[in-house]
Parts: structure tokens; sequence; C-alpha cells
């Protein structure tokens, strides 16, 4: 038999989560708003969290992005710097798209002309081509939340550089938008994400939009936050789709009454 | 009559749009859904629109102001003639003495506030940063602000004496506590997400700093500027008045100083006309392009 000589690298997750826990504050006011999550994404797929409001969701994602630090657990990267999408667009006023896009990759010290062309093609992959020297109050809130993606991509791309594999948080990045531009801003998700190859942990609290986005649903119950369940939902559509939704609604309204309860 | 959640069971499930039909979709969304920017008016008739009230109102005073002065309801050296004053000013201008007088007091006033610009920066930063700066000067700072930099006059005088030193002294316990205040309401107001999300691209504090708190920071920076700027005009002017000696050299505090003691309103006049002058010119010409760039790049104004 054959010796290891090297040490085994795992190269078949973007992100793993071994027995998580965060709690806020100590003694009585101790808040345990994490309590043991397991988890991993795999290069490349996407995983949607679902919960309650208040379960966790975004402390997760504070988590995995360094933001805030584990109470105790480990998290284990295998990207250099995940990058993050949050509800609001949070772009800079002042900056024009162009300029808004690039910082990522201005801040990782990238050359101009690299990072031109950079913008680009991330402009041309959300249909944003000639808007690059507007402002984001020029822009609708559709396409404001399409900038903040390609931005958010190109920290992905940034963080995935020297062969590591790219990662984006997504905290409820369409739940502002109208219902029309979030269906039209899902299906340009999907195929940012099928062109681009990044794993994506995506956090809503919408099922069908769960269902619809995701690979993989992970339900997260409340206050403490634990994995309750996982569903493969990949590929499913018509009717199959619907009775995943129905399925995972349905857990979701039992993890929910079972806080009434207690 | 059917029931709700079986018409919900039953829906036909629509199909994943195609690529091309998303694309028009979302190029017609966005053409209905771009905020749209209102009529521009033409370039001239917007300067003509922005000048012509002033100067009517500046036309309108003079002729109240020749009328008055036309009836004799106040002795001539109490209320001189508009074409007197002129006439002061004219010489002025003729001269060359003017240009003196202006010099003295506007680079007085611009050394003055690049120094307080340097020094109420970092303090600005401070205050906004660190908690216990904020707890123990915070409140000093802002009581600083009300209190007329005129004030600190006798004390400058006692301790530097009529100097160059004293009127600066006094420039900058004008415009210290403008411009850091400023810097702090405009930090203060900086929405959390933005140094957020500079952290999750990697920027370390410097590098937040400069890249988003200072920039995000800046229409209250500027804000704080321009009032600033308005306090050590004011404060030069009242240091020039009172310590005025002639190893100050003749600036317009001077001037006027000249003038009452002589008790020669036309020059009074020409001085109060000047100094205002140079206060509005500044303005116009430095702080309100500034901030209008700064203001429409973010959408924060209508122009
Ligand atoms: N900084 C904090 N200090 C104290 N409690 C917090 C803090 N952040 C979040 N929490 C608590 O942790 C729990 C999870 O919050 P969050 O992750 O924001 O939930 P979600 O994003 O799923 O709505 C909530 O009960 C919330 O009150
Ligand atoms: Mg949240």
């Amino acid at each position: 038999m054959a010796v290891a000589l090297e040490k085994p690298v795992e190269t078949d997750v973007a992100v793993r989560l071994a027995d998580l826990h965060k709690v806020f504050g100590t003694g009585r006011q101790a808040v345990v708003a994490l309590d043991g999550i397991d988890l991993a994404v795999r290069p490349g797929e996407f995983v949607c969290l679902v919960g309650a409001s208040g379960c966790g969701k975004t402390t997760l994602l504070n988590l995995i992005a360094g933001l805030e630090q584990p109470t105790s657990g480990k998290i284990t990267l295998t990207t250099s710097r995940p990058a993050v999408m949050f509800q609001e667009h949070a772009l800079m006023p002042w900056l024009t798209v162009q300029r808004n896009i690039e910082l990522p990759l201005r801040l990782a010290g990238v050359g101009r002309a690299e990072r031109a062309a950079k913008v680009e093609e991330l402009l041309s992959l959300v249909r944003l081509e000639g808007t690059g020297r507007k402002r984001p109050h020029e822009l609708s809130g559709g396409m404001r939340q399409r900038v903040a993606l390609a931005r958010s991509l190109a920290s992905a791309i940034q963080g995935s550089a020297d062969g590591k594999h790219a990662l984006m948080l997504m905290d409820e990045p369409f739940s502002a938008l109208d219902a029309i531009t979030r269906d039209l801003l899902q299906a340009e998700l999907l195929r940012v994400w099928r062109a681009t190859g990044t794993a994506v942990v995506f956090v809503t609290h919408d099922v069908r939009e769960a269902v619809r986005l995701g690979q993989r649903v992970v339900l997260l119950s409340s206050r403490p936050g634990r994995v309750v369940d996982q569903w493969d939902v990949d590929g499913l559509t018509g009717s199959d789709e619907l009775a995943a939704v129905d399925t995972i609604a349905a857990k979701l309204r039992e993890v929910i009454s079972s806080h009434a309860a207690a | 009559m059917p029931r709700l959640d079986e018409t919900t069971q039953n829906e036909k499930v629509t199909a994943e749009a195609s690529a091309a039909e998303v694309d028009g979709a979302i190029g017609g969304l966005d053409a209905l859904d771009a905020p749209t920017s209102g009529p521009q008016r033409s370039r001239a008739r917007r300067i003509s629109a922005a000048l012509l009230p002033p100067i009517g109102a500046a036309v309108l005073f003079v002729v109240v102001w020749q009328a008055v002065w036309a009836t004799a309801w106040l002795p001539e050296h109490q209320l001189p003639s508009p074409s007197t004053v002129f006439d002061v000013f004219w010489g002025l201008v003729e001269t060359g003495q003017v240009w003196e007088f202006l010099w003295t007091s506007v680079h007085r006033a611009v050394i003055g506030f690049v120094i307080a610009l340097g020094i109420a920066t970092p303090l600005g930063l401070l205050l906004a940063r660190v908690k216990l700066v904020r707890a123990a000067i915070g409140p000093l700072v802002s009581g600083l602000q009300s209190l007329p930099s005129v004030a600190w006059v006798p004390a400058a005088v006692i301790w530097f004496g009529l100097t160059d030193t004293t009127i600066y002294m006094v420039v900058l316990l004008g415009a210290v506590p403008s411009i850091a205040n400023g810097l702090v309401a405009g930090i203060d107001q900086i929405p959390p997400i933005l140094p957020r999300v500079g952290k999750v691209m990697g920027a370390g504090t410097l590098a937040n700093a400069r890249h988003i708190l200072l920039p995000a920071a800046l229409p209250g920076y500027l804000a704080g500027m321009k009032q600033g700027w308005a306090f050590s005009w004011r404060s030069l002017m009242a240091a020039e008045l009172i310590a005025s000696s002639p190893e100050l050299g003749d600036g317009l505090g001077q001037f006027l100083h000249n003038g009452m003691s002589l008790f020669d309103m036309p020059m009074v006049i020409t001085g109060i006309l000047l100094i205002l002058i140079v206060g509005v010119g500044i303005e116009l010409v430095v702080f309100a392009p500034l901030e209008k760039v700064t203001l429409n790049a973010r959408g924060l104004r209508k122009s």
C-alpha cells in the first residue's frame, strides 16, 4: 500500500462548518444564536438556508465572512475570502457603477487595465452594459442589486485566485425588491451561477425561492439555531418542485409552532 | 365551488423562462424602473436665472439708498451718497491699495484656514471613532462653536502681544470646532453597512478610512469647512479691527478701523463692502461648486 506523504487537503468543500456555536452576551442575557451547526458546501454548490426570522441566518453568514468570531467550533474555508451580498445593495453612493464593481479589485491591488477588463466582463454578465459611468442613484432597485451582484462576483473571483474555490454568501439579497423584479433576478442569478461555477450560500425566508434556486435546502430552527433537516432539490420541476415546497413549508410551520408551545 | 388550496395544487407550473425571455424582460424593466432625470434647462438660462435676481436686488438697494440720501434725512457725514462711496472705492482700486488690503487679509485667512483644517481633521476623526475622546472633549468642542472667537482676542493679545500669532490664534479658535464638528457629523451619518462592506472586501483600518469613511463623510466635512471658512473670516476681521497696530500691516480690518478713527463714513462703508465681497466671493467660487459636485454625485441634490 502506498504511503500518503502529503497532508490530506480537503479539496471537495468550499466551506465546512464543524460544531459551530455562537452566543451573544453573557450570563442571564445570553442569547444562543447558533447551537452546533454542522454543514459542508461543495465547490460550485448552491445551498439555500431557510428559517424563520431571528433564527441566526445572518449570524451564520457573518461568521463565515469573518465579520464575527464563533464562540466555539471551526470554520474551514478553501477560498481566501468569501464574497458577501447583503439585503441592501450597499453600493458606495459617490462611486460610479464601474468604480463600485472594481472596488474589491482595487483593495486587492489589481492593476487598472486588468480591473477595467474584469468590470466590462462582469457588467455584461449581469446585463448592465453601458451603465458603467452611471451612479447608483440613477438606477432602479433591480439594477442596483445587479451591480451589487457584479461587485460580489468580482470579490468572489478575487478570493478564488490561485486555484482556490469561489464562494458567495448572499443574505436575502432580493427580499426588498418587488415580486416581478425578484422573479427576473432569480433567473439571472441562476444563469450567473451556472456561468461562473461559484459556490453559493443563499439565505432566505421564502421557501419557494429556496427550492427554485438551490440544489440543497437547509432548514434552521430558531433560538437556538440548529440544522433541523435538509432536502436535495436539485433539478426539480413541475409538481415535484411544488411538492418539495409544500414539504419544506410544512416542516417550517412545525418548527415555528413548536416555539409557541414552548 | 373549487377550494382555494385545490386550485393552488393544480396550478400549472410555469416552466423556467428561457434566457432570451429573461433578457428582454430585464431590459424592459430597466427602462421602466430607472429614475428619470427632469428636463434640463440650457446653460445660459440657468446662469441668468441664478444671476439676475441678486443683481436686481443690488440695483434696488442702491436706488433706495440714493433716494434716502436725496431726502437729506441724515447728515452727509453719517449717510454719504452711493456715488461718494463709489469714488472712495474706485480711488482704492486705481491706486492699487485695495489689492494690498485684500492680500494682507485674504492670505492670513487662507493660511489660518489651512492650519485649522490640518488640526481639525485628525481631531474630528478621533472624536468620531474613539469613544473616550468623544466623551471627554466632545461637548467642549461643540460648545466652542457657539463661543464667538472675538472673545479670545483679549487673551491672545495678553499672551502673544500685537503679533500675527494673536491673529492666527483667534482664526484657529474660530474655525477648528466647526470643521471638526462637521467631520464628526459626516462620519456619524455613514450607514454602518458601508464600512462592513469594506471589511468583507478585505479593507484594513487605513484602507477603510481612505476608500470608505472619508468619501462617505465628505458632504458633512464640506459643510463643516464652509462654516469654518465663514468663522475664520469673521474672526480675522474682528481680530484685525480690535488688535490693529502698525506692525500688523494693513488688512481690511485695519482699513475699517482707520475709517472709524477718521470719522470717515464713505471709508467705513467701503471697508464693509470689501469684507462682504470677499466672504461671498470665496463661498461662491470655492465652496458652492465643491458642494454641488459632491452632492450631485451622490444624488443628494436636484440640480
Ligand atoms: N449583535 C448581537 N447582539 C445580541 N444578539 C444578537 C446580535 N446579533 C443577532 N442577535 C440575536 O441572534 C439571533 C439571530 O439573529 P440573526 O442572525 O440576525 O437572525 P436572522 O438573520 O435569521 O433573522 C436573534 O435572536 C438576534 O436577536
Ligand atoms: Mg437576517
